[in-house]
């Protein structure tokens, strides 16, 4: 046999890599680590220091993981590394007005009601971002701490020039490079959306009782706020407050802070305190107006940048790196260029729909509950009370949560590429 | 080895428009990249089975010879190429070959594209591990001789992929109301749906002719998915066979 002559034909061309990742955030180091697992050599390009990313030094954040992005990296074998990881057994919707209390209609949604088990499950970014790394490290992902300034595509691949100037030429750019993507930007994708004037609070609290597992959403006149449980007797708060009323709550000093929190949600975790750094994103719609362009494919907040109310963001970015990394993958064997438009083309469709279907209903979700029209509020009471009253459409909401609806891909039912 | 390099230069900027076309996934070869990629799957995962291939590693076809039969713009030249094997592809139309060889060598890639026919290869007393006769046989006059030539090409052992479009009621009434993707493969300005072979006769036709037929398959267009897929029940418009030289 004559292998190399013949392999030889197509690796000759000059090429540094099949692909290079741009941002080593979650979706780009996901993305880089699917990639490599099916076989593609692959570079991950982030300018902040491997060492800062690899750090335990908790930063506040946590993701409440749908199980179609538990099975992701459960597929990419990053799930049994991660610690302190704490099942979501139950979640409870409410609609309230600081100082009141729930109202008595409220909405339940329990594990028991579908067969996956836990509804989701609370990870900490710390150990997330410092495993994905890992794992990419082990898969033998080519890591540069640098940014992309510039691409150019031509017909067989696309070269992309580093800070430091050097360049590599792959046959696909992906974006990974956050709601602001310089690569989008580079290709011409333009963006819509627009701000809400709401900025998410996020911070950590330690608690006197147990949260039993339960996280819970408050849909208050000012935002949504939940508590999301954490290993241990610590919960997760994202708090969304109007813009210039979050500046000055972030602006306080500890106990300031919770003494405005704690009304919120009334006394059925005890005492509490903070349990790490606070941190403010202030919260946009921003989707791009294409997922790729010619030998370019964008994921997670490159492509799409909700509002976090239902917490799927992260969850759609994994969902992209699942189809994304499907796509190519298959495009490969069955010896497509896989850089090519028609192939991109079915990752966009694939995402695509889901991405505006998310993006309107938590918009819309939004704009309903985060206002305090007496009648509103009398319709959304009865809304819940009625979706708690049917076990098959509240069924069909958990399923929808935890991400097992739709077409997914291989790597969101937990199998291999 | 490529032959762009003995175009009359006044000829290439022709050729690339003719490449341009046949490799634009929107334009007039549409149905056909449509089609493509499961048909690829189907002849990856058919010679990858044979073969003993595992299509998760690099090149997984290097070392494989293989022969496409009609490559027009070389759609499954290329991919092969892609996948490690050496490919040679021919076309009856003469132009089709400097067309095929110009956008390979764009890619990087490099494929022996010929005008010749199947007959003109066995004269040369050329074998191949796989030939890929893929909407073909329908063009032809007499299935029997080239398949026959099919044959002869083989390496003891080896593979031939064949697929074509089916007689029957769906198929035919697809053809009169001009679905493309039935007439696109007719030869031009007719309708010579009499032509068109069942499974059943095909299987008939790969026996007389030595070969030993091991799988059909149905292409199967699904409008509301807007793609091709495999089907083992649904032979009845588009379907392929796999067959091997014993």
């Amino acid at each position: 046999m004559d292998n190399g002559a013949a392999a030889g034909a197509y690796a000759d061309m000059d090429f540094d890599a099949d692909i290079l990742v741009a941002g080593g955030g979650l979706n780009g180091t996901a993305t880089a680590l699917a990639l490599a697992s099916a076989g593609f050599h692959v570079v991950l390009v982030e300018p902040r220091p491997r060492a800062e990313r690899k750090a335990d030094d908790f930063d506040g954040r946590s993701y409440a993981f749908a199980i179609s992005s538990m099975r992701v990296l459960q597929a990419l074998d990053v799930w049994p590394q991660l610690k302190d990881v704490q099942p979501i057994l139950r979640i409870k919707v409410t609609d309230g007005r600081a100082g009141e209390g729930p109202s008595p209609l409220m909405l339940t949604f329990d594990h028991g009601e579908i067969e996956e088990g836990p509804m989701g499950y609370m990870v900490e970014d710390r150990y997330l971002r410092s495993e994905l790394l890992r794992a990419a490290e082990r898969s033998g992902v080519t890591q540069i701490d640098d940014r992309v300034i510039e691409h150019r595509a031509d017909g067989a691949g696309a070269l992309a020039v580093l800070g430091s100037g050097e360049t590599r030429r792959v046959r696909l750019l992906v974006g990974c490079d956050g709601q602001n993507s310089p690569i989008a930007v580079r290709a011409g994708i333009g963006r819509m959306g627009w701000n809400y004037d709401q900025t998410a609070l996020v911070c950590t609290i330690a608690h006197e009782e147990p949260h039993l597992g339960i996280a819970h959403q408050f849909f208050m006149p000012s935002g949504p706020l939940a508590i999301l449980p954490l290993s241990g007797n610590r919960s997760s708060i994202v708090w969304t407050e109007r813009a210039a009323r979050a500046e000055s709550v972030q602006a306080m000093n500890e106990s300031d802070y919770l003494d405005e929190l704690r009304p919120r949600f009334g006394s059925f975790l005890g005492q509490v305190s903070l349990a790490g750094r606070r941190v403010a994103y202030p919260l946009r719609l921003s989707i791009a107006e294409r997922f790729i362009a010619d030998r370019v494919a964008l994921a997670g907040d490159a492509a799409h940048v909700v509002h976090p109310l239902a917490g799927q963001g992260l969850n759609a970015g994994l969902k992209d790196v699942a189809a994304l990394a499907e796509v190519v993958t298959d495009a490969n064997r069955r010896g497509e260029d896989f850089g090519r438009p028609e192939v991109l083309k079915r990752y966009e469709q694939w995402r695509r729909f889901d991405t505006m279907a998310l993006a309107a209903a938590t918009d819309g979700f939004n704009r309903l509950f985060s206002n305090d029209f007496a009648l509103l509020r009398g319709l959304r009471d009865v809304g819940l009370g009625l979706t708690n009253a049917i076990p098959g459409v509240r069924r069909a909401f958990i399923r929808e949560a935890a991400g097992l609806t739709g077409d997914l891909p291989r790597l969101s039912r937990g199998k291999g590429l | 080895m490529s032959k762009a390099s003995t175009i009359d230069p006044a000829e290439i900027e022709k050729f690339q428009a003719m490449a341009a076309e046949w490799w634009d996934p929107s334009g007039k070869f549409k149905p056909l990249h449509m089609l493509n990629p499961c048909r690829l799957d189907y002849i990856a995962s058919q010679i990858a089975a044979e073969f003993d291939r595992d299509l998760a590693m690099r090149a997984p076809f290097s070392g494989l010879r293989i022969l496409d039969i009609g490559c027009g713009g070389g759609l499954l030249s290329e991919p092969m190429a892609r996948l490690g094997a050496e490919v040679v592809g021919v076309d009856a139309a003469e132009r089709n070959v400097p067309v095929a060889s110009l956008h390979a060598d764009e890619q990087g890639l490099s494929i022996d594209f010929r005008h010749a026919t199947a007959e003109d290869l066995v004269a040369e007393g050329e074998t191949f591990d796989a030939v890929l006769n893929m909407e073909v046989i329908e063009h032809v006059s007499d299935p029997g001789a080239f398949l026959s030539a099919c044959h002869d090409l083989l390496k003891p052992g080896g593979l031939m992929t064949c697929s074509t479009i089916n007689r029957t009621a769906k198929s035919f009434a697809l053809a009169i109301v001009g679905a493309e993707y039935v007439m696109r493969w007719l030869p031009a300005g007719t309708h010579q749906w009499s032509r068109f072979i069942t499974p059943d006769e095909l299987f008939g036709l790969l026996r007389q002719a030595r070969l030993e037929p091991v799988d059909r398959t149905g292409f199967v267009f699904d409008p509301l998915g807007w793609r091709w897929r495999l089907s083992d029940r649904d032979l009845s418009v588009n379907y392929v066979t796999t067959s091997l030289r014993p």
